[in-house]
């Protein structure tokens, strides 16, 4: 059961690995962070703050899209090709499959993330910064928001096209980082029942911003371990609960 | 027991929001004996698919049973002794045929060491030796075909469960793949294949079921349903007269020199053949015209109309 759940993501980090947009949005986002360098000299003030804070937004935005672009395709194209098949008329159960293909997402982010940040810590040490343990800990926090991104793209994918689930889930990671503004929203709307409803919505759709600490890394003032540990906490419940709906719509799909 | 048994099968696939209802089975019936090669005979439509889907537990059912090798297809193990190849497979383009393979191996739990053996050598039986490190999308269609009954047997299943195994092959690969299952029938295992082309029904199986419209019309041993099936006798005769062989049975032909006959019936048969004998005339064959499968697949097909 384990090596059937190994071999699902093995692979789909294999198909990921192989796709050669992976590799020119990976290749982008290393571009990208690397054009900080630039943007420091056209700017006044601290240009390592400048340097990191551009880098680490280029790397938020293309590896965002790494997890877009990756997630929704994956199951849909197993189901169109009729891959899918080969699979489950095999001793293999939905839900194996689903949590196969998460992990298999799951490795290509890091592994994607992890190339990215590599190049980025080396980068900063030629321009004369140090190892900053905050950068570290903004890498770990934007892999979080990651998976939590594939969650929900593998969500959409298991059941509409990939344009819809391009849609949906990139709507949800807008969304997901203005959450903020339900606290403005809850001052406007008078009715309990928007109120309820503004509610509903604020802990229902994923609060992305959350794992957005990059201000405070490049400020130098990193959240503090208990503030960490909830984000993390908050990611795995959400990742879980994702899981669990994509399993549920899963099995009750037919392979006609 | 029976490597697979079906019982009152049925499954309706709804469309425009779940109004409109498609009867595609309507209670199938059928029993694969161990060890033979069994044929699932139907035109395009009939149903063959979708009951190879049922069986495997890729559709659900709306009702009935199916047992595989006595288990019931719900339990995710009942698939552990069967092997799939799907109607005009495909596979990730971007694996050689040793990954698909290992990967293959790997949802089965199969240990490495006897794996990297097994892909060996299935990759051998099937003809595809010297090309397991070529990139999939350069293999053409037969290649394919190969290739997915290579995975099939990644488990060396007890049950074989082929869907149109024949499609899109040339004479070669046709050939090819009848060895193939001809030569898993020797090795004691059974074959169960879904065809629309008698003419493989007919050179391969041991039995047969014909669907159509979602109903099993005719099961059994194909040996017994052409004995069955004669249509006619026909009794080629010399050396007797024309005007006397007229007198006997006025429906005849004359055939490379030699009178030929046609008798609807065994006893006729012996009534015919004295009288030519008690005539002077002598016998040259009796020859009982028996259906072939094809004439058995449509005359169950206007049956059904």
């Amino acid at each position: 059961m384990r090596t059937a759940v190994k071999g699902i993501a093995l692979n789909t980090f294999r198909e990921s690995a192989r796709n050669k947009v992976f590799y020119l949005l990976v290749f982008f986002g290393v571009l990208f962070a690397l054009s900080s360098k630039l943007v420091s000299f056209l700017t006044l003030g601290d240009a390592m703050k400048v340097l990191k804070d551009t880098g680490l937004a280029a790397i938020h935005f293309f590896s965002a899209l790494i997890a877009v672009f990756t997630g929704v395709n994956l199951v849909y194209k197993e189901i169109e090709k009729k891959t899918v098949l080969n699979i489950l008329s095999k001793p293999v159960s939905r839900d194996q499959f689903i949590f196969g293909k998460f992990l298999g997402l799951a490795l290509t982010m890091l592994v994607a993330l992890a190339v990215m940040a590599g190049i980025f810590f080396v980068f900063v040490a030629l321009n004369g910064g140090g190892f900053d343990p905050a950068i570290a800990l903004y890498f770990l926090m934007l892999l979080l928001e990651l998976l939590i991104i594939v969650a929900i793209s593998l969500l959409f994918s298991s059941f509409t096209t990939p344009i819809l689930s391009f849609i949906f889930t990139l709507s949800l990671y807008l969304i997901g980082h203005v959450m903020w503004t339900y606290n403005e929203f809850k001052v406007v709307l008078k009715a309990p029942l928007w109120r309820g409803f503004a509610r509903f919505l604020y802990y229902l759709l994923p609060n992305l911003a959350k794992f957005n600490i990059k201000n405070e890394v490049v400020l130098g003032t990193p959240p503090g371990a208990w503030t960490v540990l909830l984000s993390i906490l908050y990611a795995l419940a959400y990742i879980l609960a994702l899981l669990c709906l994509t399993i549920l719509i899963f099995r009750r799909r037919e392979f006609s | 027991m029976k490597a697979l048994e079906i019982k009152g099968l049925r499954k309706t696939f709804r469309s425009n929001f779940m109004l409109k209802k498609y009867r595609v089975l309507k209670g199938i019936d059928l029993e694969v004996e161990r060890g033979e090669i069994y044929g699932f005979l139907g035109p395009n439509g009939a149903g063959k698919t979708t009951t190879i889907k049922c069986v495997l537990g890729l559709l659900n059912a709306d009702g009935g049973e199916v047992l595989v090798e006595g288990r019931p297809v719900a339990a995710i193990d009942s698939r552990r002794c069967v092997g799939f190849l799907p109607e005009n497979p495909y596979f990730y383009d971007y694996l050689t045929a040793r990954e698909l393979l290992t990967f293959a191996a790997s949802l089965f739990d199969l240990p490495p060491p006897a794996v990297r053996e097994r892909i060996g050598a299935l990759l051998h039986r099937v003809g595809l030796s010297g090309r397991e490190d070529l990139k999939l999308r350069k293999y053409s269609k037969g290649m394919i075909q190969r290739l997915g009954l290579a995975q099939a047997l990644i488990n060396d299943p007890d049950l074989l469960i082929l869907d149109e195994p024949f499609s899109g092959l040339d004479p070669i690969g046709r050939k090819d793949m009848r060895a193939l299952i001809f030569s898993l029938r020797e090795a004691g295992k059974t074959v169960f294949f879904s065809s629309h082309i008698l003419q493989d029904m007919e050179m391969m199986v041991d039995r047969v079921g014909i669907i159509l419209d979602g109903v099993i019309r005719r099961q059994g041993k194909l040996s017994e349903l052409i004995a069955r099936s004669t249509q006619y006798y026909e009794v080629a005769c010399t050396g007797i007269a024309e005007g006397r062989l007229a007198q006997i049975q006025s429906n005849y032909a004359v055939r490379d020199g030699h009178y030929v006959l046609t008798l609807a019936s065994d006893a006729d048969v012996n009534l015919v053949v004295e009288s030519i004998i008690h005539n002077d005339g002598r016998i040259i064959a009796v020859t009982p015209v028996k259906m072939t499968l094809e004439d058995i697949f449509f005359s169950e097909m206007r049956n059904g109309q």
